[in-house]
């Protein structure tokens, strides 16, 4: 697989980065992207995730070429595209829609991009052969648009994006229109197949467990802005600022205060003893429901563990986990989601019930509270 | 059970609770398509002057009709604007739906209204109007002049159809071919252009009828040579009342009807 890690200059043919900088595009008054920088490495995969409006496909379509920015800079590699037309940036696209061709066959909208290139028709035939094979078509090159599933169909929008062996894959959230279990399934393919072809790909979604299970990294992107931008795991377990920690997972986020030797306090829970890099003093504690537990033993370290004592108030069956919510204080409640295995003792919690939630000091997650996203 | 005691649809309304309903459309029906067909019988009468129904039967009218060098003049020349005006009507109107429709701007939807206004004014303005501005650059009595006056008529009509057309393809189809390597135009012509081509091929025959029956602005800008079909039988109506009118309004009627079917077959082919 083609990582970041092999160093910019290892540029392999199949892969070119793009470099953006300073990207701005308006709609009159509205700001859809406010100077955004971003580098996408070679043969990354790398998504675009925010929620609806937030400039997300504004982007991916800048970099397709689709609309003029009015200020910035994309380069694929060192190549300045902002004034290229779309079809001379040798980018290959997935939209939602599929947008497949209904008059054209299969094959003959797989071989579309290659005959544009004039390639030669016993090279286009080995090469939609080849195509089809890898996203495991290849007995319907014949068949119409039409008598094909959804899924299929998103197999031959794919195919046709990557058969001209494009250095750069966009897509635009090519897999919200299946239903669940088959876009669990196409997930997964389509993470093997970027690590087949090796090409930079930029992927769009609000989909945040898409997002999570697919990316090197993830960009989250929020009114024209990047909030943050990094791998899936720092994503989840240092969010950078309260969109993130609100956007994805689910999280509590309560409020922090400080002691003159800059230690932090929740109400009276002592949180962390030092967090030199957070200089700010206005701070949340953001948590994350699935990693605080029940303690039964109260000789508990607290040493390693946080003790949130409190009192359940809704408990709610979700089949693979359960949720509850519990009031640690007058204003404040905790959010608790746990397995429902047959041994776990949690199932026989009641609202009322008295409780005490233990969190790993490892898992606590200090972030800014103001936010000036 | 019988016919009538049988439901009608999805609800239990029978075919016996609607019979009201089938008798009144039934003559609604009738209305509208009898005075249009009644001059067919007429057509068919021996008689010197229109009589209904036909005391004898001939077809002497349509001799005089193909035999008489001014009413076949006048036939070329309806064929000829007709023709001219769709090849100008069909590729501009179609242009401008595709652009007003690509464009998204906030003035698009003014500029398409302000295009279609020659369908909602009065018809007799618009020929007043050219009358004298043709009046001015030598236009009157020309088939130019006429072929323009018919396109500003039809244009609108070639713009509603092909504006429906677009409104049912994704034109994302047209950003994924440019993405693959297609120039803006070549994706409007191969991506685009074979999936609207039927409602294309409506709108032509559509722009076709629309000069081919018009009598208004005809009656107004066109003259001696190359005076229209509709207009000679306007003033052969006002100054000699005989069938030959009702045989060329016999074909008319066949030629329309039969261009109005073609193109009620063509639509539901299209995807």
């Amino acid at each position: 697989m083609a990582s970041h890690s092999d160093n910019q200059s290892a540029e392999t043919p199949t892969a070119l980065p793009i470099r953006i900088q300073g990207l701005t595009k308006k709609f009159g008054q509205f700001y859809a992207l406010d100077s955004v920088d971003l580098e996408v490495h070679s043969g990354e995969f790398l998504t675009l995730l925010g929620p609806s409006g937030s400039g997300k496909t504004t982007l991916l379509m800048a970099i397709a070429g689709f609309n003029r920015p009015d200020a910035g800079s994309i380069r694929f590699g060192e190549a300045e595209m902002i004034l290229t037309p779309p079809h001379r940036r040798n980018v290959g696209m997935v939209f939602q829609s599929y947008a497949l061709f209904p008059h054209m066959s299969v094959a003959e909208n797989v071989a579309f991009p290659l005959k544009l290139r004039q390639v030669n028709a016993t090279e286009i035939t080995d090469r939609v052969a080849e195509a089809l094979a890898t996203v495991q078509l290849s007995d319907l090159g014949d068949r119409s648009i039409d008598q094909l599933s959804g899924g299929q169909r998103q197999r031959v929008a794919l195919a046709r994006a990557f058969v001209f062996r494009p250095r750069i894959l966009l897509m635009d959230e090519p897999l919200s229109a299946l239903d669940k279990k088959l876009r669990e399934q196409m997930q997964i393919e389509l993470k093997h197949l970027h690590q087949k072809l090796g090409v930079t790909t930029v992927y769009v979604t609000h989909d945040q467990r898409e997002a999570l299970t697919m990316s090197d990294r993830i960009a989250v992107i929020n009114q024209g802005r990047l909030a943050q931008v990094d791998t899936p795991h720092v994503i989840y377990n240092q969010p950078a600022n309260p969109f993130v920690a609100d956007f994805i997972g689910e999280s509590t986020m309560l409020p922090l205060t400080r002691d003159d030797s800059g230690r932090f306090f929740f109400e009276s829970h002592l949180i962390s003893a030092d967090e030199p890099e957070k200089a700010g003093s206005d701070c949340s504690l953001v948590i994350r429901p699935e990693r605080l537990f029940v303690i039964k033993d109260q000789a508990v370290d607290t040493e390693q563990t946080i003790v949130f004592p409190g009192v359940v108030r809704d408990f709610v069956f979700q089949g693979d986990t359960a949720f509850a919510v519990t009031s640690i204080s007058d204003k404040h409640d905790l959010a608790f989601r746990f397995g429902t295995d047959a041994s776990s003792s949690e199932h026989s919690m009641q609202p009322g019930d008295q409780v005490s939630l233990g969190l790993n000091r490892a898992d606590v997650i200090i972030i800014p509270r103001a936010t000036d996203l | 059970m019988r016919w009538w005691q049988k439901p009608a649809s999805d609800t239990q309304i029978t075919h016996g609770n609607r019979l009201w309903l089938y008798i009144l459309a039934t003559i609604i029906m009738m209305l509208l398509v009898i005075p249009t067909f009644i001059v067919i019988p007429m057509s068919f009468s021996d008689s010197q002057y229109l009589e209904f129904p036909p005391s004898n039967w001939s077809i002497r009218w349509y001799d005089v009709y193909l035999e008489s060098p001014k009413w076949m003049q006048a036939t070329v020349t309806s064929i000829q604007v007709g023709i001219l005006t769709m090849l100008l009507a069909t590729p501009l109107g179609t242009m401008a739906a595709y652009a007003l429709y690509v464009s998204g701007h906030r003035a698009a939807r003014a500029i398409f209204v302000c295009l279609i206004t020659p369908m909602i004014v009065p018809v007799i303005l618009i020929a007043i109007g050219t009358f004298y501005a043709y009046g001015r650059v030598g236009l009157n009595n020309t088939i130019t002049g006429l072929v323009m006056a018919h396109t500003v008529l039809a244009a609108p009509l070639v713009m509603i159809v092909i504006t429906s057309a677009l409104r049912n393809y994704d034109l994302n189809q047209e950003r994924v071919a440019r993405s693959l390597g297609a120039t803006r135009v070549k994706a409007f012509f191969v991506i685009t252009l074979p999936q609207i081509k039927f409602s294309i091929v409506t709108a032509a025959l559509l722009s076709f009828l629309t000069s081919f029956d018009e009598v208004i602005i005809a009656i107004f800008v066109s003259g001696g040579s190359n005076a229209t079909l509709t207009k000679h039988m306007f003033s052969a109506l006002r100054d000699f009342i005989d069938p030959t009118i009702a045989a060329i309004s016999t074909i008319m009627i066949l030629v329309s009807t039969t261009l109005l079917l073609a193109t009620q077959f063509l639509g539901p082919r299209q995807k």
